[in-house]
């Protein structure tokens, strides 16, 4: 048994680069997917810690029925009537990302916080004097405003998240005298109604914010997913073309008496201690994938989705040993063929290698059925299916089908230029080109897929990002926004500017659910400026004129797919329903939100500060304004910001959420390459016995490994032709239904052909420096090799 | 000399306060700014509300009580007061912290609960005209008739998970000042406490537990006291004796366990009302048997004997299983009286 493990071991020390190949595959497909799930597992346990921090995720709360505050005179009010209930002030610190948390530890559900406030010294810290506030050591590094408690560190708490007394919390964000909700402790409660304007609301266990940002991770899923697909073909192919290899001396060691039980063992022995060695390997390079692109995801999360997601990764247990486990798993699927073979090894058959080309036309065939009936599953989910689940499972269903079609497609392809060929040398090409494909089939699906979704994710990026700016420009209509601190500065400024600029348009805003989704309320002035630059994406006649009128009310897109609006619907709000006149593209904002006319919202929501201002002035004297504003009038720096800087802003975010898209996109056209080098090293060992003949008639070996690179080249460009119309499919179901699902806008589709060409030739490029090693292998083969083919069985 | 709930004052000061000073016995740095007891008459109904300058103060009321089947019962209503700082401030930066305890306790059964709440919100609070001391839902309310005193007729409601009691008090005798007038001295140093107590009311009301409500008669004790400097470091807890005699007498007594060999304390309280203040040692206690309860051995059956008044008597608890398991845990409940003397009273015991 010790001979036999030693007899198989020692084909990887004579076959070192295939071993380099195995290893490398493996370790790829582990790194990327382990990667991207190392990147979800960070910022879902961030999501949960912000949802546990105060058991919100475990304890029902009581909120104002209209979103508003509660005031805290009714909470006394239910304390006194017997309700188990704790006050929670919750709220953006003004100037900072923070969210201020503020509680009260005396009637903090027990277990509500995993900071230590019950009882001894902090608890007096807590309660006395200017209080204390609470961090997480990283949220505590970066922060440096006045006027702050003093600092405590806590690493349960999440980033981004300081908590507080209430009382505290109330002075900070302006909201003395009011709560913005209250944590229900768990147990019995009065057999009362609540008072009028209050509900209960479920726990809520930070579903809000993985539901907002579900098809982001669920898009990190599908790219890592695609990529260890693609690695297991390479693993595939260096197992595939090992055991070809090893047919004969498998063959002698069943004949030497090794049982077929044993050497499966033993085989299965080997494939495990390499995708175990791969697979650490692989972890260890998914650590530093994730870990490099953690930063940027996290920004990317809180520009899109306000989430806070902890910039620094750390070692899960269960995320190695499912990266482990996703190798082994991997690396049996990949070599189950090869395994299938070694246990029907028929004992006394001749050892003669059988390339794969021998796989049977009617196993083509029959691929070719179940792609085609999975292109149709593929429609009919894209055509009738609503909703995410519906987008990526027509997604894969459309992307495995025109895998599984693509050896077929190219079988009738080759055919078809074989019996147009003149000449027997063309004849053969064709007719070998055609014989070779069912050995290539998995690289160049492997291809086919990375190819696709370059051109799919690259179409839809660039279409977003043409549209993004065209929208950025027209939205961003003033040329300067200014933000007063107080009521009260803000009525001196609207003086002060009156004379100063073309006009001042007010932007007011208040948070209100809007169909049971936190949602937001704008208020904006009727200016030409809204009137000649908005789009708008629906319209009844006479919006503006309506919207000033206060007979109506506008909504983003967001919120109009969502609830499948039109023109005319009511949409519920405090002080009466308003009918929809206009729908306006929101990109960015994961959040409803309408718009209205400025008197309309007061009326509505009475306590909305009139603190931000849109100012029109010429763009030449904005500049002056702007300066004249901190240095004049004393408004602090940040306070103003001028239209560039905003759309710097915005574009910055926008690249930062498809950087990461793009380094995935680039890993999985790299491993799709390898895939091709594997294959073809594997399949230029076994066609030795299809070459020799051609040889020996004549054919320089020049002229034979210039054919075979031309037929590299060949199938690679049928690939990439192949991939075109799939990957500006993929992109149309990203852009009209996966967008749409999960973010809620979409966006018109702009085909770049230059980006396409240029992809076309990354991938010929590929397939050319692939084709180069075998082809410079054959170019140099010892025509003693070709005659031994002659020769012997071999 | 209460000074049983002066425990419980101190050790709830202790778990909100910074560590406490090292000799807290230094009178100067234990009052830290707080205000120290003086000499002097009552000023009610002023003297009934909160002294928010003074670090502790309580409102503690016991209730021995009888269902109609003659089962006994107890009940327990406290609401004490904390200061983080002296004085008051707006709303939640108010130093004043208030704590709630209720408990019913039957032969079989012992329910307790336990409230917790800032000053100056609302949520807690003692006003005094008309008297009401209140955290939560849990109310003290004043009853009297114009011109008695507030004190003299009392509403009491409490309930926690499993158990309510509504209680109605009528004082069938004085308020009686303990100690010097009222100046209650606590040790050698000199460290005192305000206190007074109404040990004279008649109870009746309802008890529910599960669901079950039953009605119930008896008799109930009010101290209200108000200090703000702790105890000695070495004193390892107190067992606090009020007896409700049949003939209408009372008897007010503890030890003080420390190191050594404690220390006795006792008032003798007439039917009439006029309190005697016992000489230190007078009374003496001597635990007859121990019940395992929460983990640890506690004392149930007491022989008590006070020679100068003829008292020789044994105490039993209704249900040795009595234990507070609330922040600052104690054993609190009702006890049966035999011997010379017959009657009803409560046992706290604190510091096992």
């Amino acid at each position: 048994m010790r001979a036999g493990l030693s007899a198989l071991l020692s084909h990887w020390l004579r076959h070192p680069v295939q071993l380099a190949m195995l290893m490398l595959g493996l370790a790829l497909a582990t790194a990327l997917w382990s990667g991207v799930q190392a990147i979800n597992a960070e910022a879902r346990a961030s999501y949960d810690s912000a949802a546990a921090v105060l058991g919100q995720n475990r304890m029902e709360r009581i909120v104002s029925q209209d979103g508003g505050p509660v005031a805290q005179d009714l909470y006394v009010a239910l304390r006194r009537d017997g309700w188990k209930v704790s006050p929670v002030v919750e709220g953006r610190l003004p100037a900072t990302d923070l969210r201020l948390l503020g509680i009260d530890p005396l009637t903090l559900p027990a277990g509500a916080t995993s900071v230590p406030l019950r009882g001894g010294a902090d608890l007096a810290d807590f309660l006395s004097g200017g209080g204390r506030l609470y961090l997480n050591p990283e949220t505590a590094a970066g922060l440096r405003p006045d006027g702050l408690p003093a600092l405590r560190t806590d690493p349960g708490l999440p980033p981004g998240t300081g908590l507080t007394d209430v009382g505290v919390a109330q002075r900070l964000l302006g909201m003395e005298g009011r709560l913005s909700y209250l944590l229900v402790s768990p147990g019995a409660q009065p057999d009362r109604p609540l008072p009028q304007g209050l509900v209960r609301r479920a726990p809520d266990d930070g579903t809000d914010i993985a539901r907002l940002t579900d098809s982001f991770h669920l898009n990190l899923t599908a790219f890592g997913f695609l990529a260890f697909a693609v690695g297991l073909f390479i693993v595939n192919s260096a197992i595939g073309l090992a055991f070809e290899q090893r047919r004969a001396m498998l063959r002698t060691l069943r004949a030497l008496g090794l049982s077929a039980r044993t050497l499966m063992g033993l085989v299965l022995l080997e494939l495990l201690v390499l995708a175990l060695a791969a697979g650490m390997t692989g972890i260890g390079l998914g650590y530093l994938v994730a870990a490099a692109l953690l930063p940027d995801v996290a920004a990317t999360l809180r520009g899109l989705y306000g989430a806070e997601v902890t910039g620094t990764l750390s070692l899960r247990p269960g995320w190695w040993l499912a990266g482990l486990g996703m190798a082994m798993a991997g690396t049996l699927l990949a070599a189950g063929q090869s395994l299938w073979r070694l246990w029907h090894l028929p004992l006394l058959a001749p050892a003669q290698p059988r390339a794969w080309a021998r796989a049977s036309a009617r196993s083509l065939w029959r691929q070719g059925v179940a792609g085609a009936a999975l292109l149709g599953l593929a429609a009919g989910l894209l055509a009738f299916g609503t909703g995410l689940g519906a987008g990526f499972g027509g997604l894969a269903a459309l992307l495995i089908g025109a895998a599984l079609c693509l050896p077929p497609v190219l079988i009738l392809v080759t055919g078809l230029g074989g019996r147009m060929a003149r000449g027997a040398l063309v004849q053969w090409f064709w007719a070998d080109t055609r014989q070779q494909v069912p050995g290539l089939s998995l690289a160049l699906m492997a291809l086919l897929l990375a190819l696709a979704a370059n051109i799919g994710v690259g179409t839809m990026v660039s279409s977003f990002r043409q549209t993004f700016v065209g929208w950025l420009d027209q939205r961003l209509a003033s040329e300067l926004y200014v933000t007063a601190r107080s009521a009260q500065e803000a009525r001196r400024l609207e003086a002060w500017l009156a004379p100063r600029t073309d006009a001042v348009l007010p932007i007011l805003s208040a948070g209100t659910p809007l169909f049971g989704r936190p949602g937001e309320v704008y208020g904006i002035t009727d200016h030409p400026t809204y009137r000649d630059n908005w789009p708008l994406l629906a319209a009844l006649p006479d919006v503006w004129g309506r919207i000033a009128a206060g007979q109506g009310l506008m909504v983003n897109e967001q919120l109009y797919r969502a609830e499948a609006l039109a023109l005319g619907d009511a949409v519920d709000l405090p002080g009466g329903p308003l009918p929809v006149v206009g729908v306006y593209s929101d990109y960015g904002n994961p959040r409803p939100q309408v718009l209205m006319a400025p008197e309309a919202l007061m009326a509505r929501f009475p306590d909305t500060p009139r603190l931000r201002f849109g100012l029109r002035v010429d763009p030449d004297r904005a500049g002056a304004l702007a300066a004249a504003l901190v240095a004049d009038f004393g408004l602090p720096d940040g306070a103003v910001v001028d239209q560039a800087t905003l759309k710097a802003l915005s574009l910055q975010v926008f690249e930062r959420t498809f950087a990461v898209t793009a380094a995935l996109n680039v890993l999985t056209l790299g491993i799709a390459g390898l895939a091709m080098v594997a294959s073809l090293l594997t399949l230029s060992g076994l066609r030795l016995p299809q070459v020799a003949p051609v040889w020996a008639m004549g054919l320089t070996r020049r002229r034979l490994a210039l054919l075979d690179f031309a037929r590299t080249l060949l199938l690679a460009a049928l690939t990439a032709m192949a991939a075109l119309p799939l990957g500006l499919v993929l992109a149309w179901v990203l852009l009209a239904v996966v967008n749409v699902a999960a973010f809620g806008w979409r966006l018109p589709m702009q085909v770049f052909a230059g980006d396409l060409a240029r992809l076309g030739g990354i991938a010929l490029l590929a397939a050319g420096v692939a084709g180069l090693v075998p082809v410079l292998r054959l170019a140099r083969i010892a025509p003693a090799a070709l005659l031994r083919v002659f020769a012997n069985e071999r | 000399m209460n000074v049983r709930a002066l425990i419980l004052g101190f050790v709830l000061a202790l778990s909100a306060l910074p560590a406490l000073p090292q000799g807290f016995a230094d009178m100067g740095r234990a009052a830290d700014g707080f205000a120290l007891p003086r000499r002097g008459a009552f000023s009610f109904p002023a003297d009934h509300g909160a002294h928010p300058d003074f670090r502790i103060e309580w409102w503690y009321l016991t209730a021995s009580l009888t269902g109609q089947d003659g089962t006994p019962y107890g009940a327990q209503w406290t609401l004490f007061r904390t200061a983080l700082a002296p004085g008051e401030g707006e709303g939640w930066s108010s130093p004043q912290l208030w704590m709630g305890h209720a408990a019913v306790t039957t032969p079989e059964r012992h329910l307790y609960a336990e409230r917790l709440a800032r000053g100056g919100i609302g949520q807690a609070g003692v006003t005094v005209e008309p008297f009401h001391a209140w955290i939560d839902d849990w109310q003290m309310t004043t009853r009297a008739a114009p011109g008695a005193d507030a004190l003299s007729a009392l509403d009491l409601t409490a309930g926690g998970d499993a158990f309510s009691y509504a209680l109605s008090l009528e004082a069938t005798g004085p308020i009686v000042a303990q100690g010097e007038g009222g100046y209650s001295v606590k040790s050698a140093a000199g460290q005192a406490s305000r206190y007074y107590s109404q040990p004279f009311y008649g109870v009746t009301g309802r008890v529910t537990i599960d669901g079950q409500t039953v009605p119930v008669t008896g008799q109930a004790w009010l101290d209200r006291e108000w200090s703000s400097q702790p105890l000695a470091p070495d004193q390892t807890g107190w067992d606090w004796f009020s007896l409700m005699f049949d003939d209408g007498s009372r008897l007010m007594g503890f030890r003080l366990r420390d190191a050594g060999s404690g220390f006795t304390s006792a008032t003798w309280i007439a039917a009439d009302g006029t309190p005697t203040p016992m000489p230190p040692g007078a009374l003496r206690v001597t635990p007859l048997r121990e019940a395992d309860v929460a983990d640890r051995s506690v004392p149930v059956e007491w022989r008590l004997e006070l020679p100068a008044r003829g008292v020789d008597v044994t105490v039993t608890a209704v249900n040795p299983g009595a234990w507070m398991g609330t922040l600052v845990p104690y054993w609190e409940g009702p006890i049966l009286i035999a011997g010379s003397h017959r009657g009803r009273g409560y046992l706290e015991m604190t510091g096992y």
